[in-house]
């Protein structure tokens, strides 16, 4: 069937795959790290439900956000508590940040065909106290970075971050002078997923955000627009 | 004798185009949308939300959907923004001339038909759905108006994206007894419930009331859901010398002017409140 523009329309095949929108982000700071999702999940124009986590708190060091399919989020976290569970029931000490994020890395790669429809990022402490935050794609590839945001309002997000964590396209800051806190750290993860929420329409109503430092991981909730 | 419909004459090139060189089509501006209509016992309620979307993005979050088509006669707009601003802009224009030519003040009947007939024309490809509603001489009328052109005339109607939330509200809380604030109040809840439940609207609410030679538009009468929730205290600053300067040229256009008359005791004034 073609349109008056001439594009050709294919029958629409069904697919496996539906995308529930939602953004995430993760930021990491010298010794400590901040991961944040939203909780809309939506299909099509619909709103299906205002709070669906799509965080999980792996241990006290290390989190995962997952934006994507939600049946597959759940599907993921599911099989990573329990993997987690397993490695420290046998080694007697919970998983290091390092392992998990390689764990993450071949549980998504162990369906390369027929992957994940998620899109993760892992952030923590590292074994030296360090932050750090892994970015994947939805068949695993790993990279380890300061900063990264996923889904829907991640193009929003991620050029809010390359100024204001990386510095880049800025010369009034030198890199050597500028140390993020983590009161900065916070409010600006909070104030760039909130403004993914004014402009992104599948981002919105709750976000869950969390301080994850040598003490242990902090959780915390805030709203966002309902419309 | 007005030409019919599209000129298809680059409709070769447009394939050529799409097929070899990668053409990308355009995305056009959605308003997504809920509009609403609704006639009490004096006259006519309209109401609509305020997003304009271009695809998953948020294009104009506080936009006008309610067009003026004549001083009584308002005409809410679902579908392409483009379409729907153009189509009502040019049945306001002949509407005004045919009133000014017959010496009469304008039916929204006239309005409807001008509508239909020019949507027609296009078969459906100007994307516009209307919710038409007035007051004339021979008392308040509303009608929806579809792309392809066909019409109806009803009590309540609700378009657009969100007209499946708003039509539950309109369906729980219609009676054909209403008055004007029930009228106004049943609206506003349907225009909130495509805000809050669907995507493709949201914004603040915006409402019509058009009564016998009375219209009354409250813009964003309902601000609750446009606030933005959080900002962070540290504003973002930028220090002179961000942005690295390439290139410098400065341009004398025109010799310094002097300052004949300074109104330095205003600026007091002003401090001193």
């Amino acid at each position: 069937m073609e349109t008056y523009l001439g594009e050709k329309q294919q029958a629409s095949q069904w697919s496996p795959y539906i995308n529930n929108g939602g953004s995430c982000l993760a930021v990491a700071g010298e010794d400590f790290a901040v991961i944040a999702s939203d909780t809309r999940m939506s299909l099509g124009y619909s709103i299906k439900t205002r709070y669906s986590t799509k965080y999980l708190k792996i241990t006290e060091k290390c989190s995962i956000v997952s934006s994507g399919m939600q049946a597959d989020i759940f599907t993921l976290h599911k099989v990573l508590k329990s993997r987690a569970q397993i490695y420290e029931q046998k080694h007697g000490k919970p998983m290091s940040t390092d392992a998990v994020a390689k764990l993450v890395s071949r549980l998504l790669y162990y369906r390369r065909f027929f992957p994940y429809y998620t899109f993760n990022i892992v952030a923590g402490i590292d074994d030296e106290g360090v932050g750090c935050v892994f970015s994947y794609d939805a068949i695993g590839t790993l990279e380890r970075v300061k900063y990264s945001a996923s889904g829907s309002g991640s193009s929003l997000i991620e050029p809010v971050l390359d100024n204001q964590v990386a510095l880049k396209n800025r010369n009034d800051i030198k890199k050597e002078d500028y140390k993020l806190t983590k009161e900065n750290a916070i409010d600006l993860v909070k104030d760039a997923i909130t403004s993914a929420g004014e402009r992104d329409i599948y981002t919105g109503d709750f976000v869950e955000i969390s301080i994850i430092d040598i003490n242990g991981t902090h959780e915390d909730k805030f709203e966002l627009r309902f419309d | 004798m007005q030409k019919g419909g599209f000129n298809f004459d680059l409709y070769q090139r447009n394939v050529e185009l799409i097929e070899k060189n990668n053409y990308k089509v355009p995305k056009t501006t959605k308003t997504g949308t809920t509009i609403v209509g609704v006639v009490f016992s004096d006259g006519v309620v309209l109401g609509a939300d305020t997003r304009a979307t271009s695809g998953p993005i948020v294009a104009d979050p506080n936009c006008e959907k309610i067009h003026r088509i004549s001083d009584y006669i308002w005409c809410a707009g679902a579908g392409t923004a483009a379409d729907t601003e153009n189509t009502t802009g040019m049945i306001s224009l002949q509407l005004e001339l045919l009133s000014l030519s017959t010496g009469r003040s304008p039916r929204v009947r006239t309005a409807l038909t001008l509508l239909k007939n020019f949507l027609f024309r296009y078969h459906g490809y100007i994307s516009a759905a209307l919710v038409l509603g007035g007051v004339d001489f021979t008392g308040p009328h509303l009608h929806m108006i579809h792309p392809h052109g066909s019409t109806s005339t009803l009590p309540y109607i609700s378009m657009g994206s969100g007209s499946l939330a708003a039509m539950a509200v309109l369906e729980t809380g219609y009676n054909s007894k209403m008055g004007e604030e029930d009228a106004k109040s049943l609206v506003h809840q349907a225009i909130l419930s495509g805000i809050l439940n669907d995507l493709g609207s949201g914004g603040n609410v915006d409402l019509c009331v058009i009564k016998h030679k009375s219209m009354e538009f409250f813009r964003n009468i309902d601000t609750t859901n446009s606030k933005r929730k959080f900002r962070k205290k540290l504003p973002y600053m930028f220090k002179s010398g961000s942005t690295k300067i390439l290139e410098k040229q400065i341009k004398e256009k025109m010799e310094k002017m002097e300052i004949v008359n300074e109104k330095e005791s205003q600026i007091e004034e002003l401090e001193e409140l």
